[in-house]
């Protein structure tokens, strides 16, 4: 099998995704545009070299439709050679794009590629595209089906987390993203937007509130009572019975904010690295993805976690740094206490509650981050995970090299 | 041309080519779609479509009892067996079956000249979708008139267009009531919602100035660019989708094939040009045949109670009499609850009680349940008059003189009981009857009390009158048939559903619950979560928890029945985990939901939620917390002592038990009741699965004797095909 190797990892910052957010007025083929010029830009590289741009994207539909990576490819300049294609595993879709690559690279069959993702949330709302899985009836009464908050909320009223744990868990992200900001940590991955007349537009998170407390986050009022409340509070129960009810402990500030980005990844064979003249900062090390119970949807990275450290035969000790995507607090206080993993080795420097989570580009966004910081503190080894819509789990363990 | 011949329709040509139909199905009470009315409307729809001297059509009914009540379920057999069929040629068949009424709807619908529909009466179901395919409808204007789609409630679906013109003419979310849970409209609601286009006095004439007024004979899923209302299930409607899909479930517990498979028929039907639309809705339709849940519910909730309430198990060669007065003696609860669903009726009452003061108490029940009526709207003043001057509450003994029917509603003591059957019968006509709503004490008892026991029956109403629709009629040793037939005119004509059971402890209904609530106490005292053991139950269809069950019954109740069976047994009677938990429970003050204390508490305002002391009460660990086995727990536990009171002939029709299960204490409804339940398990998996449950837990899973001789000699509850 042939290695795999990281050349390099780079990112938008993340516009908060709304009608004033700052990158609201960039198409999302714009932000992928320049995350791909980016990485071709800064090493001089010979894109002829690329097989393959894999972009994961949770809404592809309208602009974000019609392939939006072979799109990028051509739209960024690179050789017509040069493919392209759009996956969506959900929330885990930039992570999956990687994993894609490397596991082509790794096979033989291709010697570089790009993976990465795009997701404008505040031009294509979550849920624009649709789909059977929440709205027939013939499939989505059977699968239990509830929003994703009721999926966190019951996670939280499962294994006995409070509003408070979640609330110091959500003020402790704004704390680890402000200081990693303040410390430069993302300085290197990221490439600032720029406007249609090459202005930059933005070049730092905007979705952060660093002042963040306990006692401020008390006022925000349950996202989810209200759609509970129409039943999907009970659609929870009658798949866990158990509960008498579900306690509604996830708001905005204790879950992922809806932001604009994207990011992308360079992978390629030790030989492309050789020719491209380019040094691998890591190495991927395995991968894996899971199914999992889809009604509580957001408790498979534990799963994957464990799957995957059998498969490379592992223990949870291996690990130095552990990154899981702050979709909600209570799926990182769940894997936390499942996997029993210390705050300070997991999601070191903040996450998604803090800084947003561009759907279809997030998985890359806080690889690329794990990349940055094993180089920054000479650690070895990270473990990358998410959880996904429908009950899933994808997850990658990377070497710093 | 000449008109064709009709038998269902009377029609009538004027001069300007406009024909008025009436529908008016010959040897039938009530107009419904029989295969001949089918073919007739066929008929009409080519008429109108090859005569071009005609120019409209106004459809309207010939019966005083309404437009239609919708298909003939009747004539459904061969459809049904169709429909369960395994074979592909079987479904295809059945699909032609069922899509002939969409056929002939569509081609009245499209056969180019304008055609309205006069609704003078009800129209349900098929009545409701055959007007819907008209391009103008007018209901009369009376409140009596009722517009729906029903057929959930005996799980079918719609299947002549309803779940396809409802939705694309208000759109999905008003729709969502009709075709989901069945809720019919009045006249001015369905205007309201867009469902009818005019309410009139005289809706015939409306409806034919609506064609001389150039009404125009299309329907708007007929036009060019016509967009469904609140948007198509994968645009803007797919929000409503979301949400319905969990009402549904949470409403249903996706227990129930029917409105599930009505759901996916308009969410696959509206992304659909309209002609394959009703085709998709007829192949659910036939879908929700082929489930045992429909066929069971059809069998028990509408050919079953249709013909217990004409009173099927009427003792045969007695006069049918009409009752015209009655006596209730003890104006508690019961006794007010019982005057009041006569008096309703029309029954003139003799409420008695030993204090004046007692007997207006009682009478004031139906006074405040006739005034919530009608501030309700849903009464008016005079009918509300009429039935409180119906009622005459009174001390006075000899007022049982004149009366053909005495009920006795008194404190369930053998005492008291003795002492009042004794005194109403010195003052009552030789020939009256006389009955006890006693739920305890056995009539073969009280009987002996009486001077003339073959007068003598039970009535045993359940609590709270008015809303409970199952009486059970109580035959003691003696009783003879013309007090059963007394008893069962009354229950007839108060509307409510008669079955006849032997005089047992707890007779059928009370036995069956008993170990429902059982169950749900052992499981306390084995440890099992009680939410899991409350939502379990539900799951397994059942409307109320067993705890929470118990509690409306009151704690001290059961106590109180617990005392009585262990005196009754003597040392035949083990005391079990029941006894410590409700005994317990009474010894700390908690009594219920009467006191706001109970399995759950009560806090004033807010919703009950479970006490956290039902710990104390654990005295072992659970053999298992999988929700599926807490579910067979339940419903085996009572379809096992329906099978005993089957088998040792407490009840003795196989209607009655099912159809007194569900109204009587609603066990399960979409398995049609607790034998139809056992026979869609099937007799020997379900005499297996209770054996594995009698290993575990202990005997109130033994399987009887003469439940597997019938397993072992392929014998049934129902004949093979009952239904219809």
């Amino acid at each position: 099998m042939t290695d795999c190797f990281i050349y390099d990892a780079v990112r938008t910052p993340r516009g908060r995704g709304k009608k004033d957010g700052a990158l609201h007025e960039i198409t999302p083929i714009s932000l992928a545009t320049q995350v791909l010029q980016a990485l071709r830009d800064r090493h001089d590289l010979d894109t002829g070299l690329v097989d393959d741009v894999i972009l994961g994207c949770v809404e592809p539909i309208g602009e974000q439709g019609a392939d939006i990576a072979r799109t990028a490819a051509l739209h960024a300049g690179y050789a017509e050679t040069v493919a392209g294609v759009q996956i969506n595993r959900f929330c885990a879709s930039g992570l999956e794009a990687v994993n894609m690559a490397a596991a082509s690279i790794m096979a033989g069959q291709t010697q570089a590629a790009i993976g990465g993702g795009v997701e404008s949330m505040s031009r294509l709302a979550m849920g624009a595209s649709g789909g059977a899985w929440p709205i027939d009836p013939s499939v989505a009464i059977p699968a239990y089906f509830v929003p994703q908050g009721i999926s966190a909320d019951l996670i939280a009223s499962k294994y006995g987390f409070s509003r408070q744990d979640c609330d110091a868990y959500a003020v402790e992200s704004q704390k680890r993203s402000a200081q990693a900001w303040e410390e430069g940590r993302f300085q290197n991955a990221i490439v600032p937007i720029k406007d249609v007349m090459g202005v930059m537009v933005l070049d730092r998170d905007e979705h952060m509130r660093p002042g963040t407390t306990v006692e401020g986050l008390a006022g925000l009022n349950p996202s989810f009572a209200m759609p509970g409340q129409m039943g999907f509070d009970d659609v929870a129960i009658q798949k866990y019975p158990e509960l008498e009810r579900i306690s509604h402990v996830h708001h905005a500030g204790n879950s992922s904010g809806v932001v604009d980005g994207a990011a992308g990844v360079l992978l390629g064979s030790e030989r492309f690295g050789e020719v491209a003249g380019l040094r691998p900062r890591a190495k991927i090390k395995g991968f894996a993805m899971i199914g999992s119970e889809p009604c509580i949807m957001l408790t498979g990275p534990e799963f994957v976690t464990q799957k995957l450290l059998a498969n490379l035969r592992m223990k949870p000790s291996d690990i130095d740094l552990w990154e899981l995507n702050e979709a909600f607090a209570a799926v990182v206080l769940r894997y936390m206490q499942a996997l029993d993993i210390p705050h300070d080795k997991i999601n070191v420097c903040g996450g998604a509650i803090a800084m947003g989570h561009p759907l279809g580009a997030t998985g890359a966004m806080i690889l690329g981050t794990m990349v940055d910081e094993l180089e920054r503190t000479g650690k070895s080894t990270a473990l990358v995970t998410l959880c996904i819509g429908a009950g899933m789990g994808v997850a990658n363990v990377i070497e710093r090299v | 041309m000449s008109t064709p011949d009709f038998t269902c329709f009377q029609c009538e040509t004027d001069a300007d080519g406009l024909v008025t139909a009436t529908f008016d199905v010959p040897g039938k009470t009530m107009n419904t779609l029989t295969q001949a009315a089918i073919a007739e409307i066929e008929a009409l729809a080519n008429w109108l479509k090859d005569d071009e001297a005609l120019k409209g059509c106004v459809i309207t009914s010939g019966k005083d009892n309404g437009f239609c009540a919708g298909a003939d379920l009747q004539e459904m057999t061969a459809l049904l067996t169709k429909a369960q069929g395994q074979s592909e040629d079987d479904k295809r068949e059945a699909f032609k079956l069922a899509f002939a009424l969409n056929r002939v709807f569509r081609s009245l619908e499209t056969c180019g000249k304008p055609v309205a529909m006069a609704i003078n009466g009800l129209a349900l179901g098929g009545g409701l979708e055959w007007a819907l395919s008209c391009h103008y409808r007018v209901v009369g204007s009376s409140s009596k008139i009722q517009l729906g789609l029903p057929e959930v409630k005996v799980g079918l679906m719609p299947g002549a267009g309803g779940t396809q013109r409802l939705t694309r003419l208000v759109g999905v979310m008003a729709a969502g009531p009709l075709i989901l849970e069945g809720k019919s409209l009045r006249p001015q609601e369905a205007q309201m919602q867009g469902v009818v286009h005019e309410v009139s006095d005289d809706p015939v004439a409306a409806a034919k100035a609506w064609i001389k007024g150039g009404g125009k004979a299309k329907n708007p899923w007929d036009e060019d660019g016509f967009r469904i209302p609140g948007g198509a299930p994968q645009g803007k409607a797919g929000q409503m989708f979301m949400v319905g899909n969990a009402m549904l479930r949470q409403k249903t517990y996706a227990n129930y094939p029917a409105p599930i498979h009505a759901m996916a028929a308009v969410y696959e039907g509206l992304q659909l040009p309209f002609d394959r639309a009703l085709e998709i809705e007829s192949k659910y339709f036939v879908k929700t045949l082929a489930t045992p849940q429909a066929q069971n519910m059809l069998r028990s909730l509408f050919l079953s109670m249709q013909d217990l309430n004409k009173g099927a198990r009427r003792p045969k060669g007695v006069d049918k009499d009409k009752i015209e007065s009655l006596a209730v003696i003890g104006a508690g609860f019961m006794g007010a609850g019982i005057a009041y669903v006569a008096a309703k009726a029309g029954v003139k009452v003799v409420l008695l009680d030993t204090s004046q003061d007692n007997a207006d108490k009682g009478k004031a029940h139906s006074e405040t349940l006739v005034g919530k009526a009608v501030s309700r709207g849903k009464m008016s003043q005079d009918k509300a008059d009429a039935l409180l001057a119906n009622i005459t509450p009174t001390t006075d003994y000899t007022a049982l003189g004149d009366v053909d029917l005495v009920i006795e509603a008194v404190f369930e003591s053998r005492e008291v009981k003795e002492a009042v059957i004794k005194q109403a019968e010195a003052h009552m006509k030789p020939d009256a009857i006389l009955a006890s709503n006693t739920s305890t004490i056995p009539i073969t008892e009280l009987a002996t009390y009486s001077g003339r026991p073959d007068q003598f029956v039970g009535i045993h109403f359940f609590s709270p009158v008015d809303k409970m629709l199952l009486v059970e009629i109580i035959r003691g040793d003696k009783t003879g048939d013309r007090a059963i037939a007394t008893a069962m005119d009354l229950v007839m004509t108060v509307k409510k559903t008669p079955i006849v059971v032997e005089d047992a402890r707890g007779f059928y209904a009370n036995r069956c619950v008993l170990k429902y609530i059982e169950q749900g106490l052992s499981m306390v005292a084995e440890g099992v979560p009680p939410a899991l053991i409350e939502n379990a139950a539900k799951m397994a269809g059942m409307p109320v928890g067993p705890l929470a069950l118990q509690d409306e019954v009151a704690i001290d109740l059961g106590v109180k029945i617990l005392k009585q069976t262990a005196d009754d047994l003597g040392n035949a009677y083990k005391p079990g985990a029941v006894d410590a938990i409700l005994n317990g429970m009474f010894a700390q003050g908690r009594l219920g939901r009467k006191n706001g204390q109970g399995f759950y508490v009560y806090p004033k305002g807010e919703d009950k939620y479970l006490w956290d002391g039902l710990s104390d009460y654990v005295t072992g660990s659970p053999q298992s917390l999988d929700p599926q086995d807490l579910k067979d727990r339940f419903l085996y536990a009572q379809a096992l002592e329906a099978v005993r009171s089957y088998l040792s002939e407490i009840v003795t029709d196989p209607r009655e038990a099912d159809v007194g299960s569900i109204l009587g204490w609603g066990f399960a409804p979409w398995s049609g009741g607790v034998l139809s339940f056992v026979e869609m398990t099937g007799l020997e998996p379900f005499i297996a699965r209770a054996d594995e449950l009698a290993q575990e837990y202990g005997d109130v899973f033994a399987v009887p004797d003469g439940l597997r001789k019938m397993a072992e000699q392929g014998e049934r509850f129902y004949p093979l095909m009952a239904v219809a």
